[in-house]
């Protein structure tokens, strides 16, 4: 067990750059995931931690020690591939025990720890088969159980539900909490869902561009947003922006969307958001799911405003409905008993305790 | 498809007896569809094959017909026996080598990198690109002793002349070494095709579980590799087993017999020797060695057929 840690890491590929110096503390015992969309470096900075890719500036530490020149199979980690790389030659059992008998473990020993993980990942029957008389879900837990029995340092997971077909990647998902919960190993695990990265995450780090956006713990990221790019990644369907005017009102500051739609900025934010009463880059971010029907009972931050529906997508315990605003397309969750259907009119509420302002400039949160 | 199309078209006629039902069925069918291709290898495999087995039982006159004579003729001499070791140790060295440098060279060229690859991989195809008789024509000049390129260059280093072609040991060095660099590319396109089918992951996973740069060729390269491996090894033994043209041209078999192996033997004797019925037996002391070995090659081949 170990931490891990990046500093300033830095990835080229000839001139073309795909990590731009990040920085990262990844604790002992943390399951940290690495989310982003594809391209944004998160793949390639995993890979330079397992050792697969060199790192063209920076530092890794695992534990105490610089890995940088340290080949993969001397730095005491294990990885779940996307694809899961099985060894199509060997059985369950020799793909499992593959690691510790090139350590030359003792036999008992290591029939032993594989017996221990098969249990854990409930693939006992297994054993002998070879990978491809296996399903998709049997397959990710050999490869799994390959990674537990090693007993490494740290376990790097790279998109590992990927492959796997919606219901079992629900599935899998839990199973991994479960066994992360179980050994308690160090965790780097990259995904490009933000379903997966928040409800396995410890600490979730979001990257784009080959930069680390934020890093918090899901809530934090999902409440408390410091970038536009964060603000917009997390959470499904995705925040509403809209570009907005701030203006100063009768008794505070009041955001306004379009002509006809204007709401108060709740107090609290006065202070914060005085100085930026002359940005004209400025965007009104609100989620979907703090846009709701007016039957809901309301308190006194949710602002009623009239809508015409262009589009509704009944979910069953929800209702997505869309709207334009100044030729934005906005989401909302509504009620499935609120009575949407498209081209009808719809009274909702916003919920301003929940919302954003956005400089667009920056991309920050303000 | 053909099957529904003819039973539409027969449909009122069902009851017109056996013949109809036999022309009906698929596999009537796919018989006379083949039936062209059954004639020429009719034509030219079994008829000259039968006709081999027809001429073994013959006389020297081919006068009279002996039985086994030849063959029990053939048994009792020693030169019969010197071209069975000979073809054994021709083929199976030849084939050794040609399958540790195709290995090995194949290595080389998945490591160079995507671009130069293709001129690599022409380049070194060339020597099984060229007709075996004109390339072994070069290797005969290269191997001559007075006149030769390799013996000047062994003079001036003062290693001294080779004897490539007059002496038993480096003839039959000379000659496993031509075919070795006439086959060995075949081995190595062949081995590449295989390499690039590995899954890079496989290597990855491997690295981090721990193993060197020898164990990833050894518990990964290897097996995944082992399928093409052994066909490529079989068929090369079959075909380097029937060899008669690098012989032929380099040695015909001498000096004193000490390169013949079963086609250039076979060679001499019949044509040479005016023995056809004698030359026949020799050739057909091939068959039941490369029976074995075909029926190796396909029995693999079935089974990784019902592998996938």
């Amino acid at each position: 067990m170990a931490q891990v840690t990046l500093r300033k890491v830095v990835k080229n590929y000839d001139q073309t750059p795909a990590v731009r110096g990040i920085d990262l503390e990844i604790a002992d015992k943390e399951f940290v995931v690495l989310v982003g969309p594809s391209g944004c470096g998160k793949t390639t900075t995993l890979r330079m931690i397992a050792g697969l890719e060199e790192i063209t500036g920076g530092d890794i530490l695992i534990g105490a020690d610089v890995v940088n020149d340290v080949p993969p199979k001397d730095r005491d980690i294990a990885m779940v591939f996307q694809n899961y790389a099985l060894y199509p030659h060997m059985t369950v059992h020799e793909n499992m025990s593959f690691g510790l008998r090139l350590k030359k473990v003792p036999k008992e020993e290591i029939s032993k720890r594989v017996q221990a993980a098969a249990q854990i990942l409930d693939i006992s029957e297994l054993l002998q088969r070879k990978p491809k008389q296996l399903s998709g879900g049997q397959r990710q837990r050999v490869a799994m159980g390959r990674a537990i029995v090693r007993d490494p340092k740290v376990f790097l997971f790279d998109e590992p539900l990927s492959n796997l077909d919606a219901k079992l990647r629900v599935q899998m998902r839990t199973e991994i909490k479960k066994v992360h919960q179980k050994v308690r190993t160090t965790t780097v695990y990259v995904t490009h869902d933000q379903v997966e990265a928040m409800t396995l995450a410890d600490r979730v780090v979001v990257m784009n561009n080959g930069r680390i956006e934020q890093v918090g713990a899901p809530n934090d990221l999902y409440h408390t947003p410091m970038t536009k790019f964060v603000a917009g990644f997390i959470g499904s369907p995705a925040m509403n922006m809209i570009p907005c005017r701030l203006e100063k009102a009768a008794g505070g500051l009041r955001v306004t969307l379009s002509d006809g739609v204007s709401f108060p900025v709740p107090e609290d934010r006065t202070a914060r958001y005085e100085q930026h009463l002359n940005n004209g880059q400025l965007l009104f971010g609100l989620r979907p799911e703090h846009l709701m029907d007016a039957h809901a009972h309301a308190n006194p931050h949710q602002h009623p405003f009239d809508v015409t529906l262009e589009v509704t997508e009944p979910m069953g315990m929800e209702t997505l409905v869309y709207f334009p605003i100044n030729g934005i397309d906005i989401c909302a969750r509504v009620s499935p008993n609120a009575g949407a259907q498209a081209g009808s009119r719809l009274r909702l509420l916003a919920d301003l305790d929940n919302m954003h302002l956005i400089d667009d400039t920056s991309g920050r949160v303000l | 498809m053909v099957d529904s199309a003819i039973r539409v078209g027969t449909a009122n006629g069902a009851a017109r007896g056996g013949l109809h039902r036999l022309m009906r069925r698929k596999s009537t069918i796919a018989f006379f569809m083949a039936l062209p291709l059954i004639a020429l290898l009719a034509a030219l495999v079994a008829y000259p094959a039968g006709y081999a087995v027809y001429l073994a039982m013959l006389s020297k006159s081919m006068e009279r017909f002996v039985g086994f004579g030849n063959f029990t003729f053939l048994f009792g001499r020693d030169t019969f026996w010197q071209v069975v070791y000979q073809s054994c140790l021709f083929a199976i060295t030849a084939v050794v080598f040609k399958a540790i440098i195709g290995f090995v060279v194949a290595h080389f060229v998945h490591n160079i990198p995507a671009k130069g690859q293709r001129k690599w991989r022409g380049m070194l195809l060339v020597p099984w690109v060229i007709p075996p008789a004109m390339s072994t024509l070069a290797w005969l000049w290269l191997f001559d002793p007075s006149y030769s390129a390799f013996n000047w260059v062994f003079d001036h280093i003062g290693i001294g002349r080779v004897p490539w072609l007059g002496e038993a040991a480096w003839a039959r060095f000379s000659v496993i070494l031509v075919n070795v660099w006439i086959g060995a590319p075949f081995f190595m396109i062949m081995y590449l095709a295989a390499l690039k089918s590995v899954p890079d992951q496989l290597y990855e996973a491997a690295a981090i579980d721990g193993a060197s740069w020898w164990q990833r060729i050894w518990y990964i390269t290897l097996p995944m590799m082992r399928n093409i491996i052994a066909i490529t090894a079989l068929f090369s033994l079959i075909v380097t087993f029937a060899n008669f043209d690098i012989v032929r041209v380099l040695t015909a078999g001498g000096p004193l017999d000490y390169t013949h192996i079963f086609g250039t033997w076979a060679f001499r004797v019949g044509i040479e020797g005016g023995d056809i019925p004698l030359g026949a037996a020799v050739s057909l002391f091939m068959v039941p060695i490369l029976a074995v070995a075909a029926i190796f090659i396909l029995r693999d081949i079935t089974r990784r057929g019902s592998e996938v």
